[in-house]
Order: C-alpha cells, then structure tokens, then sequence
C-alpha cells in the first residue's frame, strides 16, 4: 500500500470518497461540511491551510487536513493537524504516516517549527498514532463551558 | 502520579522484553539491572505470562519472552494488570466528600486522573520503545 500511494491535494473529484470515508467512521454523513472545508482549504493558492489525499490507484485511502495558525493566545505561528482519517481496511499499512508527513513537511515549507493538535481523551487510536510520530502533551491545558449548565 | 512498585516493576519488565522480542528474560537479568528484589519481579512476570504478555519457557536458559502486539499494547493495558488508578481519587485527598469543598477537591482530583489515564492509553509499548532509543541517542557516549 505505501509504495503505491501517492500524497497530493484533494481535488473535487475526490470529496464523495471523502464524505463516503467520514460518515463510515463517524456514522455521520455531512455533505455540507466537506464541501465547505473544500472551498476553505482545498482550492488552490493557499499558502498556510493543506488539504491532502492519500490516492491509490484513484481510491482515496485518507486524507489530512490542517493549516498554520498565528499567535493564538501568544503562541508563535504553528501547523496545525485538525482532521486525519484513513480506510479501516487500509490501516496499519502507513497511509497515515505518509500524510502525517506530508502535511508536517508542507508546515516546515511555511516556516513554522511546531505541529499540533487536538483530540478528545478516549480517541485512543488517534491519539496513539500521533503519540507513536512523537507527539507528546502540549503546554496548553484545553477548556469548555457547559452553557447549558453554567451560572448566568 | 506515582505507580505502585508492582506496577513499575512491569512497565520495566515489558519494555525490557519487547526492546528485544527475539530474547528472553528473566527474573535475575532485570533485578540486576534495576537494582530491585528479585522475589517482587518474579512475581511481576507471572502476572505478565498469566495476562498473556509473556510467554514463559521452563528448563535451563529459562524465562520470559513478550508475546505482546506492541503496536497495540498500551502502558494503561499493562498498569490496570497491577492498581486500579480509575479508583484513585475517590475522596478528595482525604476531604470528606459529603461537604461542598470535599465534593469540589474531588471533582479537581478526577479531572486529573482522567488526564493521566487518557495519557497512559495513548501510548503504546512501540511508541515507548521509541522514546527510550531516543533517550539512548541523546546521552553521550561512554570513553
């Protein structure tokens, strides 16, 4: 699988497979969705937000999504990784290192020198391939409100 | 956070083996390295090989070799054979949980062990094994 698969970014042509892949894992089809990261991330020109594909043979086996973002919260300018996915069956073949790659070297090309994300606690699979490319804890502690349950 | 001596004992044991899947280990070999009581390890790798870890080989040369996945293994799967860390912070550091401030410390403390498990789950045996290679890369060479 890794040999024959090439990284490039995501053409229209490949958003049914994408949003085929998504709503299988996530039991969730959102159309709308896709084809508005697609607008936002995937037309050409962008300098600092990636979109990519791994395609094999003209099947999508995964994809990448991230971009550079700029003093949030004073942090310097850093890639972010905020969607990745891949085939169940294609798994454990090196799809997801091969765009983990991709998009960590299109983030060194845009100058920046830290790549993070954000996932919840129980996304062990995730959390343990980034863990697994070196990935550890950030100096960030990540926080929500529960509007429904707060204090007026 | 800090790890019963049980649970220690093992975290070592599997990545010792797992570092070199192809050898086995014994008891004697890693109490020597580690410097720890041969009798508490012995006992740490029998759970190992009851869990399925490790597989045991008898007779002279004997010992432990991992039978593990350690792409799939993880420090949590490995530390919930010894302690239950779920039920760590039941009471608020000894607060009594039927006050407000008891019921609040204890809310702070459960948010801290789910970090620290979710930590655990997230990495694998592979992924340590990774970090202790770099860990070796990083000190200097011996004259």
């Amino acid at each position: 699988m890794e040999a024959s698969l090439a990284v490039r970014p995501v053409e229209v042509r490949d958003l049914d497979a994408i949003i085929a892949l998504d709503a299988a894992v996530t039991g969730l089809p959102k159309p709308d969705y896709w084809y508005e990261l697609f607008h936002r991330y995937g037309t050409r020109g962008r300098q600092q937000r990636f979109f990519l594909v791994g395609d094999a043979a003209g099947e999508i086996q995964g994809f990448v999504i991230g971009e550079v973002r700029d003093w949030e919260f004073g942090s310097p300018p850093c890639g972010w990784v905020f969607g990745i996915n891949v085939r169940p069956n294609a798994r454990l073949g090196g799809v997801g290192t091969r765009l983990l790659e991709a998009i960590v070297a299109a983030f060194r090309r845009a100058g920046v020198t830290k790549v993070r994300t954000l996932l919840a606690r129980d996304n062990n699979l995730v959390l343990s391939f980034f863990r697994s490319h070196g990935m550890t804890a950030a100096p960030f502690i990540p926080l929500e409100l529960d509007l429904e349950g707060a204090s007026q | 956070m800090k790890l019963q001596t049980a649970t220690s004992l093992a975290l070592v044991s599997v990545l010792e083996a797992a570092g070199h899947p192809e050898r086995q280990v014994s008891a004697s070999d890693i109490a020597a390295k580690y410097g720890v009581s041969i009798h508490n390890l012995a006992k740490v790798l029998r759970e190992l090989g009851r869990a399925g870890i490790f597989e045991a080989t008898r007779g002279a040369g004997g010992g432990y070799r991992f039978d593990g996945n350690a792409k799939r293994l993880t420090l949590f799967d490995v530390i919930e054979l010894f302690e239950d860390i779920s039920a760590r912070s039941p009471e608020a550091g000894g607060a009594d949980p039927a006050t407000d401030v008891g019921r609040a410390l204890a809310q702070v403390l459960a948010e801290i062990d789910e970090i620290a498990k979710a930590t655990f789950r997230s990495i694998t045996i592979d992924t340590m094994l990774k970090m202790v290679e770099r860990e070796r890369a990083a000190q200097p060479r011996a004259a």
